[in-house]
This record gives structure tokens, C-alpha cells and sequence, in this order.
């Protein structure tokens, strides 16, 4: 095999699992059978990631680049869509009819991902970021009984459309001054004073990627979102869809000048410091566990922000390693919901979730420690996450950001720790008893849903005791970033 | 390794606890209670037999934990460190001890948030490496939380969350001063390390040494408490459950003085000299107004908060008082404070959960009902006002003698704290063991066990008072280190 073909091959390989899945599909439905054949992709692409790991960086075709950043990309989100297959065998067990889409549609989504972080070309970029939304609107609606799925859908159908014209419209303008939609050739005229057509084009573009990101004026959607969907996808939107983008984003901006008396260095700096606060005021009361996922999310997004201000290498590592912990407790805490729930009914309100620990003791300890990591405390990933954060900030002199960022960080502190308070609430506390539902689920399904949050609790608590080889990998990513 | 099992003992002796509870409270209590007698006993054994080395340092124990960022796993101890950890296994024993009875559910999570307490506090006395010391003081921080919000009395969630957010944000201040001091370090050696030691002698501009040092200062300054900060300790020490209070005001606030003694002086001298007159006066304001909050108090866990306010300013005085004698004062004023409020909180622990209050109103007489629990409250509260022969004397004298050395009129002020706190003493047990009983009470005394929980702690504060030499032995080295060669006034 060449080495070029190895480097590409993680993604050849999703590509094939989704058409493999989806001709299975075809033959025969079974749940199963659909699982397995996911799996065994996924796995396999993960190695191929750990093989062409070895090989040295290279342009793949005029539109991708697969350097070691975006392999680390990808070897992320295939074990995100891992985690996600595991968790979402048990959550789909009740369903009725055409259970075995959802597998494929994370397929296509996790190569839309994965398209996204190796693109260099607008192109690419576009093309990742539709094949990840259109896989997105159909797994949103994918809860078909509830109405909040359908209609958490089609709201993001609508401004996920809407935003992806903004985007179009901003290449078009950025290709009409300069003739080119490749980044190579765009970095030099970039990196000039900009003209007000380019600066708007740019401005268009940041316009999408804010929505993706949820970055506040643009996080309406988030909460509907989140609540709506499947909780499995739910934690695919506020990781892998959100990391993608990130690191798109990081890859992008390294072209640029963004320190902070440019112009689109004070855009950014505001998006920051507006997640930031926004979300973190918005979550304080709300009584929704899945809604202040959504509105956490959007702080966090805030605090990752902070890291793309710092652009060029730095950036590219501090954002890299926040990222695998913003990954592992969200994704832990999903987990926790997903392994609760199932099709017909989610636990949604804090209530719900009073005396967890007294019930489902392991489960009540896997979602405190997501929340204590999400809040940045010591012994999980998060606190480690948010030391890098502060240690790149304070090293840039980005003395307001990190102002915001410590004040919010302990604001944030103040619905993270009612949350995992309530878990351990005795039970005869609150005026509602609990309704968290007790479903039997087969053997095989909880085992898978046990090996993927037990694989999530160990990094969690690894990242949080021991980060040096991750630290280490990231080290490697960024010398080859750019 | 030995420095290692004195965090490790009570970290996995509370997952234990834990598990065992599943099967058995009483093995999760055994348990608990066994490891932290393994602690204790294990840092006895690090005593030292002579004190005439020169090294200050009794163990030192260093391991590559993060080499990317500069950070090491460090721990060192030496007689300072020593003198608190001592401290931190007595109490932990104490607040086991006093859990036996008063705690009835979810026992084991109990004893594993209590360990895990003691476990971050303990890694705070130890860790010599800046960005481990700031693990441990968050780490200690949260199952803190827990105690307060799930085992506290009736307005627990405030304040539980009250504590959590005002150490939360001023240890965040820390951690971005810590970060400053690193890349200031960085920039002039070219060395990245969180390593005390090597940040020690790192030279700053005046300004930036001054708002590293206030990053510092802040963090420990609403542990300690110094008054302008100290609004969530009358919440949290009133609602946390007896061990709870016992922990917060024996060791937590204690980490707030270790920390000034440890690292705000000696890394931002200048500085430190530069605001030491502001200091003094904070600690002054301190002493006076936690003895007058005292006054104002009818709910008994709140006055003995407001008297930790008071004795604790004499260990800020001591600290920016910066002499040998003052800060020998501040050492055993902090031992003695441990211990006797302590016992106090001990004390109004058992009667609340007798008497299902803590108003002092309701009380009354009590001498009468229970010699026993009587008489101990009369003699830590004489403690606690400072009569000679018990600790608490010998560190406010120290902490006296040294100020008076530096400055007469803040000695003058700060002694006018010793009348009131003799004031308020016997006000409270007044209120408490004398005059009229309210109702027909029929209380219990102490049990063989409550007794043997406050002998041992009278006993620990009557060495303190009767044999300070010893302990002073101690920590004389550790801090002639610290003040080094112009740590003379």
C-alpha cells in the first residue's frame, strides 16, 4: 500500500463502513448485526490512525491535508463514534422500527468531521460541514414518538441552513477579491490589512462557524437542541460537531493576525467573553439536566475561544487538550443520561435525578465526576484543562479573558456542584419522588453500555492524574500544525 | 515513600470506608478510624531525634509528574509541616471519633468525603511543587463541599455553596499568580518550573511582585479568615455537621496560615514587607471584631466561629510581624487553636444533637445536667481565652512579645483581643452551665468515648501550654529557614 493511500486510510475506511452499513441494512435489518459491522470499521480506522501515525505529513489531493493534527482529529472522533455505537446499542433497544439508520448517519457524520479537520479548501470545508449537518437533522428527529425531537429538527434544519448560505455568501466574497479557495494561496493576502469586502467575507464566515459552535449571539438553538434530541446525539452535537469545527477553526485562523487590536481578534475576543458569561448565567437556574449540558456547553465553548486567540502552535495544543477533556465529561455525562434513558423517555429534570446515588451508585458516580470535570476540579481532566488554559492565557497576557474566565469558571461552579449535589440527596427530601426509569435492558446492551463508560471514567481520571502522554502526543500535533 | 502513604493512608482508606459501608457502618466507622490512627502514628515516627542538623528538611521525596509543564510530584516536610500534620491526624481521629454517634446515613460517602479531606489537607502541609500544592487546596476543598451540603443543618445548601464559591475564586486569583510567578521565573532563567525551591529566589518588579503577592495573599487571607473575607465561615462552620466544623476550623483554616507563613512571605519578600503595615492592621481589625461579633451571637457554633476570627488574626499579626518570636507565636497559636476550638465545636456538636439546638437561649443550667460535658466546656473555653498553662497562651504571648519587638501600639491594640475573648468565654458559659434551666432537661453526659475524645484533646492542648519547648524545637528550624539571613527585624 502507498503511503499516501495510508494516510487517508482512516477515512477511506468510514466511508466504506457507512456504504458496508448501509448495504446491510439493506440485506437484512438486524440491530445486531448493524452494530457489529459499525464496530468493527470504526476499529479498524482506529488503527489505521495508529499506523499512519508513523508517516510524515502530506497534502492528500489539492483539497485535504493529513497532517498529524487531523489524524489526531480523527483518531478522536472515531472513538467518540465508538463510544457512541456502544452506548447507543443499549439506548435503542426499545425502539421500534429503523434503529439501524442511527449507525449509519454517525458514520456519515463522524467522516463529515473528520472531513472538516483535514480540509485546507473551502471546498472541503463545505463539504464536510453539510455531510455532518444533514446527518445531524436526521438524527435529531431520530426520537420519532416525542414531539420536542421533531421539533428541535427542523430548528436546526432552518438556521443550520440559513448559516450555511452566511457561510457560502462569505467565500464567495473572500474568492471574488483573491481568485482562490485554497488556504495555502489565501494565507499571504490575509495576513495583509484587510479590504472591507475580505474583512466582510471573513466576517461571514465566522458568522457559521459561530453557530456551529453555538458561540453566543448565535446559541439560540442549543438548549431545543440538546433537550430535543437523543441524548446520544446530543453529546455527538456537543462534541464531535463542536470539535470539528474548532479545529477547522484553529487551522483557519492560523492564517490570520488575531491579536487582540485587530479587528477580528476583538470579534473573537467578545465571542468569548459572551459564551462565557451568557451560558454560564444561563445555566445557573435551570432545572433541566440536558439544558444545562447545552447552556455549559455554550461556556465552554467560550473558555475554548480564549485558546484560539493564542493561534499558531500554542493555540492549536492548549485548544487540542481542553478538547479531549471537554470530550471525555461531556460525553460522560451524556453517557450517564443515555445509560438512564431509553428511546420513549429521558430523566430530563434535575428532580429526577435526586438520590441517583442511592439507586444507581456507580452511574451517580460517573456523572459527578463529569460535572466536577466539567467545572475544572482536581483529579478529573477538566482541572488540568482549565491549568492549560490559564497557564497559555496568563503566558499571552490575556489578562482580561482570564479575568472573565476565573469569574465565570467560579460562577459555573455554582450549577455544576448543585448537580451533583442532588445525586446524592436523600430521597425523601424533595416534594417528587423519583422517576427515573428502572427498564431491563438485555445483557449484551448493558455490557456495552458498562465497557464505554468505564473506558470514559478511566480517561477521565487519567487526564486528570497522569495528562504527560497526552501532553506529549499534543507536542507532537503541534509541531507538525501548519 | 513515607510522605507518599501519609496522603495515600486516608485517600484509599475512604474508598475502603466506602466500600465496606455496602456491607457494614460500623466496619466503614472501624476502618476510617484505623486509618487515620495509621496516620497519625505514621507521621509520630517522622519526629525527629535530633534537631541540630542544618537541613531544615526532614524528608524530601521528588518524581517527574508533568515534565511538559514543569511540574514535579514534590513533597517535602519539614518541623512546620510536621507540627500540622500532627495536627491533621489528632483531628482526624477526632472527627471519626464524633461521627460515631451523630452520623446515622450514608455513613460510608460520609467517611470518604472526611478522608478526603484530610487527605487534600495533609497534601497542602506537603507539597513543595506550586502546581501540586494548588491541586491539593482545591482537592481539599471539594468533598468539603459535600459534608457541608449533604450532612449540615438547616440552611446547608447556602452555605455549603457560600464557602465553595468565596475559596473557589480567590484560589483561582492564586493559581493565575502562581502561573505569573512561573512565566516571570521562566523568562529571566529560562528554566519552566512550579518548583518552590527554584521560585524562591525569582527577582520581581516591584508592581508585578505586589499583585502576585496580593493573588497570594487573597487565597489564604479568606481561609485564615481576615476580615473583610471572612463572611462564609460563621455559614459554614455553624451548618457543617460536628466533624465538619471540627475539620474546618482545626485544619482548613489552618492551611490559610500555613500558606502565608509558607509562600507569601518568602517568595514575594519585598512585597510582603511593603504591605505588612496594611496586613497588621487587617489582623488587628480581625482580632477586635471577631471578639465583638462574639458578643452578638446567640447561636453557640456561631460564637465559637466568631472567636476562630479573633485568634486567628493573632497568626496574621505574626506572620507580617516577621520575627522569629512572632512567628514561633503564630505557629503554636495555630496548634492550640485546632485544638481547642476543636473541642468547642465538639462540644456544642453533642449538645446540639442532644438538645436539637444550638440556641444558647435554650440553654442554661447545664452544669447541673452534665458535669462532665460541663467541665470540659469550662476548660477549653479557659483555653481558648488564653489562661497560662494551656497553648493557646503560649502562642498569643509569643505572637505579643514578637509585635512588640516591631511595632508598641499595634501589641497594645491587639492585646485589648485577650480581654474581650475573656468575655466572651465566660459569657458563653455563663449562658450555657450556669443560672436557670430553661426546661426539665434530661441529657445523657458524655459517654467513655466523648470523654476519651476531649481527654485526648485537653491533653494535647496541656503540652502545648505546659511543654511549648518541644514543639518549639520543632519548628524553630523550619522557620529560621524561612526567615534566613535577613528574616531579622
Amino acid at each position: 500500500m502507498n503511503p499516501l493511500g495510508n494516510m487517508a486510510a482512516p477515512m477511506i475506511v468510514t466511508a466504506t463502513t457507512a456504504v458496508a452499513v448501509m448495504l446491510v441494512i439493506g440485506a437484512c435489518r438486524s440491530h445486531r448485526m448493524t452494530v457489529y459491522v459499525t464496530l468493527i470499521g470504526l476499529l479498524s480506522a482506529l488503527l489505521l490512525v495508529l499506523v499512519a501515525w508513523r508517516l510524515p505529513d502530506r497534502p492528500f489531493a489539492p483539497l485535504l491535508i493529513l497532517d498529524h493534527y487531523a489524524l489526531f482529529y480523527h483518531g478522536l472522533f472515531l472513538l467518540v463514534a465508538l463510544a457512541l455505537t456502544l452506548l447507543g446499542y443499549g439506548y435503542l433497544q426499545h425502539h421500534e422500527t429503523q434503529r439501524e439508520e442511527y449507525y449509519l448517519l454517525l458514520l456519515l457524520a463522524t467522516l463529515g468531521g473528520m472531513t472538516l479537520v483535514a480540509s485546507t479548501h473551502f471546498a472541503s470545508f463545505f463539504l464536510g460541514l453539510e455531510m455532518l449537518s444533514i446527518s445531524l437533522y436526521a438524527l435529531i428527529a431520530f426520537r420519532a414518538a416525542p414531539a420536542p425531537g421533531v421539533e428541535a429538527a427542523i430548528k436546526y434544519l432552518v438556521l443550520a441552513g440559513l448559516t450555511s448560505s452566511f457561510l457560502l455568501f462569505g467565500m464567495a466574497l473572500i474568492y471574488s477579491q483573491l481568485g482562490t479557495m485554497a488556504l495555502a494561496d489565501l494565507a499571504a493576502p490575509l495576513s495583509q490589512p484587510l479590504t472591507p469586502v475580505l474583512l466582510g467575507g471573513l466576517l461571514l464566515i465566522f458568522v457559521g462557524i459561530g453557530f456551529k459552535l453555538a458561540v453566543v449571539p448565535f446559541h439560540l438553538w442549543t438548549p431545543d437542541v440538546y433537550e430535543g434530541a437523543p441524548a446520544p446525539v446530543s453529546a455527538f452535537i456537543a462534541t464531535v460537531s463542536k470539535g470539528a469545527i474548532l479545529a477547522l477553526l484553529l487551522r483557519y485562523t492560523a492564517v490570520l493576525d488575531l491579536s487582540a487590536d485587530h479587528s477580528l481578534g476583538q470579534v473573537v475576543a467578545w465571542g468569548a467573553i459572551l459564551s462565557m458569561t451568557v451560558g454560564n448565567l444561563l445555566a445557573l437556574k435551570q432545572p433541566d439536566l440536558k439544558r444545562l449540558l447545552a447552556y455549559s456547553s455554550i461556556a465552554q465553548m467560550g473558555y475554548l475561544l480564549i485558546a484560539v486567540l493564542l493561534t499558531g502552535r500554542v493555540g492549536a495544543s492548549v485548544a487540542s487538550f481542553y478538547l479531549v477533556t471537554y470530550f471525555a465529561a461531556t460525553l460522560a455525562a451524556f453517557g450517564v443520561i443515555t445509560a438512564l434513558s431509553n428511546e420513549r423517555e429521558e430523566p430530563a429534570l434535575l428532580v429526577e435525578y435526586q438520590g441517583l446515588a442511592w439507586r444507581r451508585p456507580w452511574l451517580a458516580g460517573l456523572l459527578t465526576m463529569a460535572l466536577l470535570s466539567l467545572a475544572g476540579l482536581p483529579l478529573t481532566a477538566g482541572f488540568l484543562g482549565k491549568f492549560v488554559l490559564v497557564t497559555a492565557g496568563v503566558g499571552a497576557h490575556l489578562w482580561a479573558l482570564v479575568g472573565v474566565l476565573i469569574v465565570n469558571s467560579t460562577v459555573s461552579l455554582y450549577y455544576y456542584l448543585r448537580a451533583a449535589s442532588i445525586l446524592y440527596a436523600r430521597t425523601d427530601e424533595g416534594a417528587e419522588a423519583s422517576t427515573v426509569p428502572g427498564h431491563s435492558t438485555p445483557a449484551l446492551a448493558a455490557a456495552a453500555t458498562a465497557v464505554a463508560l468505564v473506558a470514559l471514567a478511566l480517561i477521565i481520571l487519567w487526564l486528570g492524574v497522569y495528562p504527560s502522554p497526552l501532553l506529549a502526543i499534543i507536542g507532537e500535533v503541534a509541531t507538525s500544525f501548519r | 515513600m513515607t510522605l507518599v502513604w501519609l496522603i495515600a493512608i486516608p485517600l484509599v482508606g475512604g474508598i475502603l470506608s466506602f466500600a465496606l459501608s455496602r456491607f457494614s457502618a460500623l466496619a466503614a466507622r472501624v476502618l476510617a478510624l484505623v486509618a487515620m490512627t495509621a496516620q497519625l502514628s505514621l507521621a509520630i515516627t517522622l519526629w525527629p531525634s535530633s534537631t541540630s542538623a542544618a537541613d531544615p528538611w526532614l524528608q524530601a521525596l521528588q518524581a517527574r509528574w508533568i515534565p511538559q509543564l514543569g511540574i514535579s510530584f514534590s513533597l517535602t516536610i519539614d518541623g512546620l509541616s510536621l507540627l500540622l500534620i500532627l495536627l491533621t491526624g489528632l483531628l482526624g481521629i477526632v472527627s471519626v471519633g464524633i461521627s460515631w454517634s451523630q452520623i446515622d446515613e450514608r455513613v460510608g460517602l460520609f467517611h470518604l468525603n472526611l478522608l478526603w479531606v484530610l487527605a487534600g489537607v495533609t497534601g497542602v502541609f506537603l507539597a513543595m511543587d506550586l502546581f501540586l500544592f494548588y491541586f491539593f487546596w482545591e482537592l481539599m476543598l471539594i468533598p468539603m463541599y459535600f459534608l457541608i451540603d449533604l450532612w449540615g443543618h438547616e440552611r446547608r445548601h447556602y452555605a455549603a455553596i457560600k464557602f465553595f464559591l468565596f475559596t473557589q475564586l480567590s484560589g483561582l486569583l492564586m493559581l493565575v499568580a502562581i502561573v505569573a510567578l512561573f512565566f516571570t521565573h521562566l523568562q529571566q532563567t529560562g528554566v519552566a518550573t512550579f518548583e518552590y525551591q527554584q521560585l524562591l529566589s525569582t527577582p520581581l518588579a516591584p508592581l508585578s511582585g505586589m499583585l502576585m503577592m496580593l493573588g497570594f495573599l487573597v487565597a489564604f487571607a479568606v481561609k485564615l479568615p481576615v476580615v473583610p473575607l471572612h463572611t462564609w465561615l460563621p455559614d459554614a462552620h455553624t451548618q457543617a455537621p460536628t466533624a465538619g466544623s471540627v475539620v474546618l476550623a482545626g485544619l482548613l483554616l489552618k492551611t490559610g496560615g500555613y500558606g502565608l507563613i509558607r509562600f507569601v512571605v518568602p517568595l514575594f519578600p519585598e512585597a510582603a514587607r511593603a504591605f505588612s503595615v496594611p496586613a497588621l492592621v487587617l489582623a488587628v481589625i480581625g482580632i477586635l471584631y471577631g471578639a465583638h461579633m462574639a458578643f452578638a451571637q446567640t447561636d453557640m457554633k456561631r460564637l465559637i466561629a466568631y472567636t476562630s476570627v479573633s485568634h486567628l488574626g493573632f497568626v496574621l499579626l505574626g506572620v507580617f510581624t516577621w520575627n522569629a518570636l512572632a512567628l514561633q507565636g503564630a505557629v503554636i497559636q495555630m496548634l492550640s487553636h485546632g485544638v481547642s476550638t476543636g473541642a468547642l465545636f465538639v462540644l456544642a456538636g453533642i449538645l446540639q444533637h442532644h438538645l436539637g439546638t444550638r440556641d444558647m437561649a435554650a440553654m442554661g443550667g447545664l452544669w447541673r445536667v452534665v458535669p462532665r460535658l460541663g467541665a470540659a466546656m469550662m476548660f477549653f473555653s479557659m483555653a481558648a481565652l488564653g489562661l497560662p498553662g494551656m497553648g493557646n497562651f503560649i502562642g498569643e504571648f509569643l505572637t505579643l512579645l514578637g509585635t512588640y519587638h516591631l511595632s508598641v501600639s499595634f501589641a497594645v491594640v491587639a492585646a485589648a483581643g485577650l480581654i474581650l475573648a475573656l468575655v466572651y468565654s465566660l459569657w458563653l458559659l455563663d449562658r450555657v452551665l450556669y443560672g436557670p434551666s430553661r426546661d426539665p432537661l434530661a441529657i445523657p453526659d458524655l459517654r467513655a468515648s466523648e470523654l476519651a475524645i476531649v481527654a485526648a484533646l485537653a491533653l494535647a492542648i496541656l503540652c502545648l501550654g505546659l511543654a511549648p519547648q518541644a514543639f518549639l524545637n520543632i519548628s524553630a528550624q523550619a522557620l529560621d529557614a524561612l526567615l534566613g539571613p535577613g528574616g531579622a527585624p
